[in-house]
């Protein structure tokens, strides 16, 4: 396209300030699809956007592959339980895709209690017919903003360049010849009494499984009225409740092997030939706990906001308050790396709790060769960690840094004692603007980070 | 209370509270640079483990007053409030809060939580505060300081405003003041009648207490979040933080937004 398209303004209609952040449009979900073509989002109205990489093109090598907007629908809507006088949120908890098949895209949203496994087919839009509909048709929005920045990494060159950066998630909408309102190809509900944390789709391909607080359903992807209940922790006495579940997933290759985290920092490996009910962990992995750091937080702050499998099974990566660990399967007692993410935060966690932030859930992901792992901290920083060297990076996602070809240099936490002068210190730290969500892409190093309302998508630079 | 329980405070201190900056609280170990404020009172241990405990308990409530409350959160904040008063159990101290009036000793407790509540630039104008630090003033940035000039000129007993809900802000801090006695106090009742495991009374409270908590804070029906939210627009502090403030009053704008879009 025009080479003005890179230094296009930001429109300002679409143009949301920071600080205004339409609660709707915060993105509380991102999730790359199997091949990496697809980046699906999901905010807390409700609201799927979908973006699709562009395929390369001779002419313009530095638009190599970039993002954009593909399609978008309404997933969730807000309801209201009758029997408890409560809303349900239509905020979009989780993402994942199915592997692709054919022609056709699947994927599985989830608000707190309703499952919905969406389809479209590339190309093409099915309007009217009875038994499938596609989403609403939305026109592609062109990224509002669009800048390349190479950062450096340690002393190396692993430069990262920001490709797609959109200031808003409302998407354009123009009138179809025949309005269509989107339909969900399968709704999984009912099944929860808790709120869903987690969906993971398993390596069958035929099954995935829900987990709420206290229950992990699986279900089949072909019966929507019925589920089997594989974990229950509920007590009999509710009043007797002291951990909940956190997140879950299944092994990526053995169909028969899932984890679940709980919210006092243990993680359990369950294995569903043994039993119908799982209730009785194979494997059972925890820390001991360090006496010297014993504080009335310590539980929370152990309690686990994520859990993933390497991508070749062999490990499973945690994400607790302060930390992100790496286990082996094999051994149970201890985590093999534990990688402080903001450890300075560790002599704040009064005023943390006062705040409600030491309940934030930070979410983590592996890259796709499994050497470097990513997580999201606060005041728009994420971090990166690489297994092999040992190296690690801050890097901030903001517009104010993401000048056109400028060099995003990592940014450093100044703990205490003489600030250097590119150095932001603890205390000017915005706690509002956290980085919770983080997607890599399978195979490449493309990674979309999710700040609030905005989107970053950062490619590195191979020159 | 031999010197090795002494020193196991100490450590406890440090780890539980923030220290070394200036004006955050004492720990009773290192230099501290600057303020009066903390010079002035050192918190005892005590009353530091008391004040959490009635954060938690607080934050146990709102969270009822929220549309689902957080499950996960709330289990953490009990356990956390049981911790403390196993501990206090031990200590002892728990057998004198049972024997305290509640009237007065309510007051007392109030007090102590509003300390930990008060931003860094109230403290910095002399009252007799621990100095405490609470992170409001660095996080919630400029906007939060109307909120401060607000909540300093209401009477020196104020309730906890900056915890979780910015709907608290918006009532009457006479009003605060009243309903959170009362609601203090039936947490404290409860807890004083039942054995030492009552915290898991909580439970039980919090599932039923739904509808108490109605007449507690009134005008807060929290059956949508949008309706509160309208009167929260001109207050909006858009910077707040981890605060669960369920505003959705900008989804009616979006909805128009999106209209005008769609006509166009």
């Amino acid at each position: 396209m025009e080479e003005d398209v890179e230094t296009r303004k930001i429109s300002s209609s679409f143009l949301r300030d920071h600080s205004y952040a339409t609660e709707a449009d915060i993105i509380s979900t991102v999730e790359f699809n199997h091949t990496g073509e697809l980046l699906a989002t999901g905010d807390k109205g409700g609201r799927v956007v979908i973006f699709q990489r562009e395929q390369e093109s001779k002419n313009q090598p530095h638009r190599r592959g970039e993002y954009n907007v593909y399609s978008t629908f309404q997933s969730h809507e807000p309801e209201f339980d009758y029997l408890k006088s409560l809303e349900i949120e239509e905020k979009i908890n989780k993402i994942r895709w199915l592997p692709q098949q054919n022609a056709a895209y699947f994927l599985l949203s989830t608000n707190d209690k309703t499952v919905k496994l969406w389809k479209d087919e590339d190309g093409e839009w099915r309007m009217g017919s009875r038994c499938l509909r596609a989403p609403t048709m939305v026109e592609p929005v062109s990224p509002l903003c669009r800048v390349l920045v190479r950062v450096r990494w340690g002393s190396g060159t692993c430069p990262w360049v920001l490709t797609l950066c959109l200031s808003s998630q409302v998407p354009v909408l123009r009138p179809m010849d025949l309005m269509v309102e989107a339909t969900p190809r399968r709704v999984f509900a009912n099944a929860h009494t808790y709120h869903i944390n987690s969906i993971s789709v398993n390596s069958d391909y035929e099954t995935y499984m829900s987990a709420d607080d206290l229950r992990i359903n699986l279900w089949n992807f072909e019966i929507t009225n019925q589920s089997f209940n594989i974990v229950d922790i509920k007590p009999a006495n509710m009043e007797e409740l002291t951990e909940v579940i956190t997140a879950a997933e299944f092994h990526p290759h053995h169909c028969n092997t899932f984890v679940y985290s709980s919210s006092k920092g243990t993680i359990r490996l369950c294995d569903m030939r043994t039993s119908a009910l799982c209730d009785r962990h194979a494997k059972f992995f925890e820390e001991p706990e360090d006496p010297s750091n014993r504080s009335f937080f310590s539980e929370i702050i152990s309690s686990i906001s994520d859990v993933k499998f390497s991508h070749s099974g062999r490990y499973i990566m945690t994400r607790d308050y302060l930390t992100v660990k790496v286990w082996d399967l094999n051994m149970e007692n201890r985590p093999i790396e534990t990688y402080q993410v903001h450890d300075y935060l560790r002599s704040k966690l009064c005023s943390l709790y006062e705040n409600d932030c030491i309940f934030d859930k930070f979410e983590c992901v592996w890259n796709g060769s499994d050497s470097v792992i990513m997580t999201g901290s606060y005041n728009n920083f994420f971090r990166m960690f690489d297994r092999n060297t040992k190296r690690d990076v801050t890097l901030e996602a903001s517009r104010e840094n993401s000048k056109p070809r400028a060099i995003l240099k990592p940014r450093k936490v100044c703990v205490g004692g003489k600030r250097r002068k590119d150095e932001i210190s603890v205390d000017s730290l915005d706690f509002s603007k956290k980085i919770l969500h983080t997607a890599w892409h399978p195979a490449e190093n493309i990674i979309a980070v999710a700040a609030t309302n905005n989107l970053y998508i950062f490619q590195d630079k191979v020159n | 209370m031999g010197e090795e329980e002494g020193l196991h405070q100490t450590q406890l201190l440090d780890t539980m509270f923030v220290r070394g900056l200036k004006r955050k609280c004492f720990d009773g170990e290192e230099d501290i640079e600057g303020t009066l404020a903390g010079i002035k009172a050192i918190p005892s241990y005590n009353l530091q483990r008391q004040s959490l405990l009635d954060m938690s308990l607080v934050k146990l409530q709102l969270c009822h007053m929220l549309v689902e409350p957080n499950l996960c959160r709330s289990v953490l904040i009990a356990n956390t409030v049981r911790q403390i008063q196993e501990e206090m159990t031990q200590d002892g101290t728990w057998q004198m809060i049972n024997t305290q009036s509640t009237g007065q000793a309510s007051l007392d407790r109030l007090v102590s939580t509003d300390i930990l509540c008060r931003s860094s630039r109230e403290q910095a104008e002399g009252k007799h505060v621990p100095g405490y630090s609470t992170f409001d003033k660095d996080f919630e940035g400029d906007q939060a300081q109307d909120n401060s000039e607000t909540m300093s000129t209401a009477s020196s007993v104020q309730t906890p405003r900056n915890l979780q809900s910015n709907v608290w802000e918006m009532e009457n801090a006479q009003e605060n003041k009243g309903n959170f006695q009362k609601s203090l106090d039936q947490i404290f009742e409860t807890l004083e009648n039942k054995s030492p495991n009552s915290v898991e009374d909580l439970f039980s409270e919090v599932d039923n207490s739904y509808y108490d908590l109605d007449t507690m804070l009134t005008g807060m029906m929290s059956n949508t979040k949008m309706g509160h939210c309208d009167g929260l627009e001109t207050f909006a502090s858009p910077t707040s933080t981890a605060s669960n403030s369920n505003c959705k009053s900008d989804l009616n704008e979006l909805d128009h937004i999106v209209e005008i879009l769609v006509e166009s």
